[in-house]
């Protein structure tokens, strides 16, 4: 079910959806200003990326 | 569409609903054609997750605390892209183990161990009931609030009796539904398909409600997204509502209650029944690893619309109620009822699963061990026992969500909805150290785990649960802000004195460190049982290839006790089952290894891993698994591992030695075949001039009287003959040593041109009487090259010759051309003859190429060669360190060959003669 580099590919994702998820990274979204804030925008955007990742990573890479 | 007998009518029209669909799941089910055999429904069921506190609660916790909702979703998230390496592994574990809740699954990994099964469940029930109370709060509130708005929410709890209360009948209807659909099978860990069904169905109808309001708030109350966030943006006092500085307990707290969301999402009870025990097929994980986050996401997309709203409506005090009251506001009538049913399918969907695991826990690792050590068990009745167990599962079903109900009448009033709501995630996640340290450190013990998960309930419970009681007026509130009799140090929400974090960060962090480090700790110095260590392997190995657990099996019995112990516990039809694929042997006999593991399975699915030990271990002598084998097991299987990937490399090597052998032999019967072909041709060009001087030697012999001019001209062919033949024998001798690498060659300087010049002389003659006029054109004053003069000056004039030979037959054309050529020099030699087609080009130099050539009618009144002349220039030119090819001839248009030979050094002082080297390497 997991190849290697489908395995990395997992690890990396799981790293990189904590990393927008958590601060510093956070912090600087919260700060961009704006009123209300764009945090909360931020934080559904990257949703969404690390979901649409997720969903590539699981369905379409099945090739490799 | 307000009143009271509507909305009670399609309420209960909803439950009655979903009593079909799981009705018809169950009948699929038995019918082999599955409804929730697909990873979309998995995805759903897993939605179990968002209960009545994200219908609800969700915009309440946006409109107070800003983003930190999206906290509850995110966790789940980070643990479904792990879902590939964590949960697979769980459902990998509870398939092989056949486990039938979180309880059981701590208690099997820890050697079976009853006491921290029981422990398990205990805090389970104490942590989880408020969560069920949560969701029978949520539906009361939202009835009164759908039925007696504009009125707010006057009624109280305490005011009516549990009669009048609905979420009283909807807590009975639903273990109605529970017993239905929940306690089927005595096998706990086998799947209930009609209630899988049911709640993949919920999660659809909570969704659809949910978009349904949020929609209705965006685009109905305000002209799209833009119109709402330019009005709040317009409002001062939600300057910072969305921002990090509404989180409470900052960055850190927000960090904190990722973690929270994270390991609560893989230990809550509800969770664990859907992910592992539910699960159908582990490939389903793939899907619901993006599709269950996309759900969350989805479900969350109109939070904060509806959040800000609320906030700027006049849609009431209660953050909570947003999400029925902006559209009760609003005058609708039909929107309203259908938020209602989001928010009782939210509830209902949670109960329901949650009581069906908490109910196999309170059977499995509750009461069915106290029973069995009390042997207060009826002895005789076959399977009796079987009705025993269900019967106490349903009576716990009642049990829980009585205690759900009393709790939400007595103290629910005190807490708003998201505070149950992570009590409750606190106390499950004492669960997960054990759980996932468990999975992954084959050291971790029973003592640690059970010492740690106590002392993180008992901090969980001091942090969080009791200072609950306190403000919910329960307890004097005092000891909040002194501590305990005045020890400052013990105050709940600052223990240690560590002020200023939320409180569920701070309860997590200290609950947590208590546990792991209990855990940690006492497990690097207490000892395992060899049944603790057998587990810890198969459970840490659990996606070890081709661990097979039948064949660790040691222990002794009969088939016969076998038998009678499965029958008194599971009925004649499962212990049928157990024994279909043993043949039907004497029950005198021993039971063969695998059918001991297949009888604790069964058992094991049915009453839990702990109370399966204790009864297979009264029947079978001698330790029933044995650590050896199965570490042996493990061992030899990496080392079979090894050994394949060693072997399949060599093979794969050998496949290549066997390639190249095959292309050697082929090219060796290749050079037989040319050898053989070689022989053949020699014969014939030996045989015929020898024929032709053997028939003129025999003319002369037998007719003496020929004239004498006819005898002159015998006799000259037989002399010519005689020279062709000598030079045929000398040119295969050169070839032979050519090839053999025994031809000398004394290599000295030399000046090409002088040579030319010299076997042009040699070769004028004959070339004239043929008719052949020669062109010379020697381009350079001297050609110094390193050769061997008699060899070279052979190539030369074999070139001259076959020139002569192939030019045209009307005006034969030869033409001569020495010329430098970068480090070199190029002797060409071409004719005006019908040249020699590209194919054909490196063919010529093939042995006797060129007498094929002139046997197949192209034979011209000339003297014909051997056809080994080119191929012995070759190979003296090659020795010499030059080339030997053909071309089209620039000037004349027939063939022409091109030896090419390099430049000799500068001359030495002293030209002293090279010394002999025989040709060839």
């Amino acid at each position: 079910m997991i190849t290697p580099r489908r395995k990395e590919r997992l690890i990396a994702l799981v790293v990189l959806a904590t990393a927008l998820f958590t601060p510093p990274l956070l912090l600087v979204a919260d700060r961009a200003g704006g009123s209300p804030s764009w945090l909360p925008a931020y934080l559904f955007v990257a949703w969404a990326l690390v979901i649409g990742l997720m969903a590539w990573l699981m369905e379409g890479g099945r090739g490799e | 569409m307000r009143d009271e007998l509507t909305v009670l009518t399609i309420a209960f029209g909803y439950l009655a609903l979903l009593f079909v669909i799981a009705a018809w799941g169950d009948r699929r089910a038995e019918q082999g054609r599955s409804l929730i055999g697909s990873p979309t429904v998995y995805a759903l069921s897993i939605a179990v997750y968002c209960t009545a506190w994200t219908f609800y609660g969700s915009v309440g916790r946006a409109a107070q605390t800003g983003p930190s909702f999206l906290l509850i979703y995110l966790g789940p998230t980070l643990a479904m892209l792990l879902a590939p390496f964590v949960i697979r592994k769980m459902v990998r574990i509870a398939t092989a183990q056949r486990i039938t809740s979180i309880a059981d699954f701590i208690s099997a990994r820890y050697g079976k161990s009853a006491g921290l099964g029981a422990l398990v469940a205990l805090i389970a029930l104490l942590g989880i009931t408020p969560y069920i109370a949560l969701q029978l709060k949520a539906i009361t509130l939202s009835y009164a609030m759908l039925v007696d708005y504009p009125q707010e929410a006057a009624r109280r709890l305490d005011e009516a009796s549990f009669l009048a209360d609905k979420s009283f009948w909807v807590a009975l209807v639903l273990a109605v539904f529970i017993i239905l659909f929940g306690t089927r099978h005595l096998d706990a860990s086998e799947r209930h398909e009609g209630m899988v069904a049911a709640i993949a169905f919920e999660s659809l109808v909570k969704l659809a409600a949910f978009l349904a309001v949020g929609i209705f708030t965006v685009f109905v109350l305000y002209q799209g997204p833009a119109d709402l966030f330019a009005r709040a943006a317009a409002t001062p006092a939600l300057e910072q509502a969305l921002s990090l500085a509404a989180v409470p307990g900052g960055s850190l707290g927000w960090v904190g209650m990722l973690v929270l969301a994270f390991l609560a999402f893989l230990t809550l009870p509800r969770q664990f029944q859907v992910l592992v025990v539910e699960n159908v097929d582990e490939r389903h994980i793939q899907r619901a690893a993006w599709l269950f986050p996309l759900y969350l996401l989805v479900i969350n997309l109109f939070v904060i619309p509806i959040a800000l709203a609320g906030l700027l409506g006049d849609a009431g005090s209660d953050p909570d109620s947003f999400v029925l009251t902006l559209p009760l506001a609003a005058g609708g009538e039909g929107l309203p009822v259908l938020v209602f049913i989001g928010g009782l399918s939210a509830a209902t969907g949670m109960m329901i699963v949650e009581t069906i695991a908490l109910s196999t826990m309170v059977s499995n690792q509750l009461v069915m061990p106290l029973l069995l050590r009390s042997k207060r068990l009826p002895q005789s009745s076959r399977g009796a026992l079987a009705g025993w167990v269900l019967g106490i599962r349903r009576v716990a079903i009642f049990g829980i969500l009585l205690l759900g109900y009393s709790y939400h009448a007595l103290i629910g009033d005190a807490y708003s909805l998201v505070t149950i709501g992570l009590v409750s995630f606190a106390a499950a996640a004492q669960f997960a150290p054990a759980l996932l340290i468990g999975m992954y450190w084959r050291g971790a013990n029973r003592l640690g785990a059970g010492l740690g998960m106590s002392a993180g309930f008992l901090v969980w419970a001091w942090t969080l649960l009791i200072p609950g009681f306190a403000q919910s007026g329960w307890l004097d509130a005092g000891f909040l802000s002194q501590g305990p009799f005045g020890l400052g140090w013990l105050r709940p929400y600052a223990l240690f004195g560590l002020e200023g974090w939320d409180i569920y960060t701070h309860s997590l962090l200290w609950s947590l460190t208590a546990n792991v480090g209990l855990l940690v700790g006492v497990s690097l110095f207490a000892r395992q049982s060899p049944l603790e260590q057998t587990q810890a392997a198969l459970f840490t190995e659990a996606l070890h290839p081709r661990l097979d657990q039948a064949s660790l099996w040691q222990g002794q019995t009969l088939r016969g006790d076998l038998r009678a112990l499965l029958d008194r516990y599971l009925g004649a039809a499962a212990t049928a089952r157990v024994f279909a694929d043993s043949g039907a042997e004497d029950d005198d006999q021993s039971a063969p290894p695998a059918l001991v593991a297949r009888a604790e399975q069964a058992l094991a699915g049915a009453l839990g891993n702990a109370s399966a030990r204790v009864l297979i271990g009264s029947v079978v002598r001698g330790e029933a698994l044995d650590l050896e084998a199965i570490l042996s097991i493990l061992d030899t299987t990496s080392e079979t591992l090894e050994m394949n990937r060693r072997l399949e490399q060599k093979s794969r090597e050998l496949e290549r030695i066997g390639r190249e052998l095959r292309d050697a032999n082929e090219r060796l019967r290749e050079l037989d075949r040319l050898k053989d072909e070689f022989v053949a041709m020699v014969s014939h060009e030996l045989r015929t001039p020898l024929t032709s001087i053997r028939a003129f030697a025999e003319i002369l012999r037998d007719n003496r009287e020929l004239p004498d001019d006819k005898r002159e001209h015998f006799l000259d062919v037989v002399v010519r003959e005689s020279q062709r033949l000598s030079r045929l024998i000398e040119e295969i001798l050169d070839l032979a040593r050519l090839e053999s690498g025994r031809l000398t060659l004394h290599p000295q300087r030399l000046d090409l041109a002088d040579l030319t010049r010299h076997s042009l002389e040699a070769i004028q003659q004959p070339q004239e009487e043929r008719g052949v006029s020669l062109e010379v054109a020697i381009e350079v004053e001297a050609a110094p090259v390193i050769g061997d003069p008699d060899r070279l000056e052979q190539v030369i004039i074999n070139l001259l010759d076959n020139a002569g030979k192939f030019a045209a037959d009307e005006a034969p054309r030869v033409r001569l051309q020495l010329a430098r050529h970068k480090r070199g020099f190029r002797l060409a030699v071409e004719d005006n003859g019908p040249g020699i087609a590209e194919s054909e080009r490196e063919r010529v130099f093939e042995k006797f190429h060129q007498i094929q050539r002139e046997d197949d009618g192209t034979v011209r009144g000339r003297p014909r060669g051997s056809g080994l002349g080119l191929p012995i220039s070759r190979g003296i030119v090659a020795h010499l360190g030059g080339r030997l090819w053909v071309e089209a001839a620039p000037i004349l248009g027939g063939a022409c060959l091109v030896m090419e030979l390099p430049e000799a050094p500068e001359e030495s002082p002293r030209t002293t003669p090279a010394p002999a080297v025989p040709a060839g390497e």
